[in-house]
């Protein structure tokens, strides 16, 4: 059988296919983390959790849904009301689109052609989403803003200086991807790593926990929930919002922390790859291969005559959607999970995190890394396990020095002082103590 | 007398590891995600062991032939601190004394259970029931009709475990 892509009519048809699955998984898994949330919130703090609604609680989102719906909008009388009606919007719009460029499971083959497994294959993947999931925090600012109420406003900065602060981090984190694979692609990313022969968790360790952290900001997730602090802000930004308006940022906070966890499976766990070369598959210069020798320091180019065309199946498919979604599920299990066991950051120390400690370890790193890329391809090391090995090496080291400067004190001080610092204990006498 | 301030034993910024004390933090949270307690009773199916002291909505005792056990002898709202049994006394061509008004408001009532205690004939009980919410605020004034019709079993306001209280 000839491999080519779909197209025509039946491409436009899988396209509509996809997008409408896309579209509908992505909200699924959103309405679905809601109750996950509650549920490990419930089960970490000895509850049983919503357990009334359909059989273990599992239609709790849906009645959720139709609650927030039948509430009734308030509109402060004083907020700008355009404003006020489009911060939601502008919060859960590009939450929902940016799951368009993430591949989500090894190439489909049908009688009309193979169906890649991604929405947009554009060429600039991670920028799409790195612009487009920065205007989400507009969403937050806009909302807190309109709202005419202090603390709603406050939530708003906070949003918005947590968001400029993280997003350079972040950026240098994927710089490290994209000084590995020589392109933006996500498509290309998950290639790369298949090639390797390992994913980039390992070889990139310390540009995973950057990102990793910095997700967890961009998120407006515990320990960085800034803009909500509810402690603090009342609600913060959401502070004047109801019903399905409010519903709505929730969604998109649900929403970005879907898209965060595609994020990091695809760009350091390897995507829908799973281990072996069995579901290898990309588009290399019209045909669908599944390996190649790589020129020497040319990661994304094949030596030609060298390819291994690739035999895409449904259960390969299958396959690999699944690994997909179990490593989507697993990271979000894991910002559940941090959110019900560490406490929030104080507003100085999320600052202090962002500026002091990870943009300068994100630019040493990035540093550290291009000479090693350097000295390796100068060395005429070819694309594949032992380049991979060499900079697990390299980026352990990096790794193992920035928790060791990061932790103790010596970059970052707790919030109290320590016994030292302390008076020692006293005993008020009596005639002060009774106040004559 | 003195005022002591108890000063926190805070760890040393420099002799502690806050990776560690956070992983230990996700462990901790981790063996409660997998073995959650199960301490949560689930209400209305699982219903509490209620102690045999403890002091409910009250019934009334009647007899083999449903006539109540009351003599209408006025000991019960005599004794009663929060004033919320209304009795009217009367007599029969026999010349037996029954109430002809009962009634207890359960709002008022403030369940010691001393109606219980005074009620010479053990007519009058508190019961060991304590489900007793209504729509309207009247249906919480029990006529003698309802008190009887109350079927829980009445406190023995001692545990016969331990009836000294020990």
């Amino acid at each position: 059988m000839e491999l080519h892509p779909i197209s025509g009519i039946p491409g436009y048809i899988a396209m509509v296919a996809k997008v409408l699955a896309v579209f509908g998984g992505v909200l699924l898994v959103v309405a679905y983390t809601t109750l996950g949330e509650r549920k490990v919130a419930a089960w970490i703090q000895d509850r049983i959790g919503p357990n009334r609604v359909g059989p273990w609680g599992l239609l709790q989102p849906i009645a959720d849904g139709l609650k927030n719906i039948l509430k009734e909008e308030t509109l402060p009388a004083k907020s700008a009301k355009v404003y006020f009606l489009l911060g939601p919007m502008i919060s859960l719009f590009p939450a929902l689109v940016t799951f368009a460029v993430i591949p989500f499971a090894a190439p489909l083959p049908t009688p009309w052609g193979v169906v890649d497994m991604i929405v947009a294959d554009i060429p600039i993947g991670i920028l799409y989403i790195m612009a487009l999931s920065s205007i989400g925090v507009y969403g937050l600012v806009v909302g807190g803003w309109a709202s005419n109420n202090k603390y709603a406003l406050l939530g708003g900065m906070r949003a918005s200086a947590q968001m400029v602060s993280y997003e350079v981090a972040m950026g240098l984190a994927v710089v490290a991807i994209l000084m590995m694979t020589g392109n933006v692609t996500l498509t290309q990313v998950v290639w790369q790593q298949q090639q390797l022969g390992m994913w980039f968790a390992l070889p990139l360790s310390l540009a995973f926990i950057l990102f990793i952290i910095s997700a967890f900001a961009e998120t407006n997730r515990l320990p960085f929930d800034m803009p909500e602090s509810e402690s603090e802000l009342v609600g913060g930004f959401h502070t004047e919002y109801s019903g399905m308006k409010y519903a709505m940022y929730p969604m998109a906070e649900y929403a970005h922390m879907t898209t965060a966890s595609a994020l990091m499976a695809t760009l350091f766990f390897g995507g829908w790859d799973l281990p072996g070369s069995w579901d290898n598959a990309f588009w290399y210069d019209g045909r669908l291969i599944q390996s190649c020798t790589f020129a020497v320091g040319a990661a994304a180019t094949c030596l030609p005559g060298t390819e291994v065309l690739a035999v895409p199946a449904l259960w390969k498919t299958a396959l690999t959607f699944a690994g997909f979604f179990a490593k989507v599920v697993f990271f979000l299990l894991v910002y559940v999970w941090v959110r019900w066991t560490l406490p929030r950051f104080r507003y100085d120390q999320v600052m202090a995190l962002g500026w002091k400690v990870l943009l300068p370890t994100a630019l040493a790193y990035i540093m550290l890394l291009a000479v090693s890329i350097l000295v390796l391809d100068e060395l005429g090391m070819t694309w594949g396990f032992w380049y991979g090995l060499v900079l697990t090496a390299v980026s352990g080291v990096a790794t193992g020095a920035f928790l060791y400067f990061v932790d103790r004190g010596h970059t970052i001080t707790g919030a109290a002082a320590g016994e030292s610092q302390r008076t020692e204990i006293k005993t008020i006498p009596a005639g002060i103590a009774a106040g004559d | 007398m003195t005022i002591s301030v108890k000063v926190m034993k805070r760890p040393e910024p420099r002799t502690t590891s806050y990776l560690r004390a956070a992983l230990s933090g996700m462990a901790l949270t981790f063996k409660h995600l997998v073995n959650p307690a199960k301490l949560t009773q689930q209400y209305p199916e699982e219903q509490t062991d209620l102690s045999p002291r403890w002091r409910g909505t009250h019934r009334m005792e009647v007899h083999a032939d449903g006539r109540p056990k009351c003599v209408a002898c006025g000991l019960c709202p005599t004794v009663c601190p929060a004033n919320c049994i209304r009795l009217v006394g009367g007599e029969d061509d026999q010349g037996h004394r029954y109430p002809v008004v009962y009634e207890i408001d359960e709002f008022r009532c403030i369940f010691c259970g001393m109606c219980q205690e005074v009620c010479p004939v053990e007519a009058i009980h508190v019961g060991q029931h304590f489900e007793n919410s209504e729509y309207t605020r009247d249906r919480f004034v029990y006529d003698l009709d309802r008190l009887m019709e109350q079927d829980h079993p009445t406190t023995l306001l001692w545990d016969p475990s331990d009836p000294r209280s020990e």
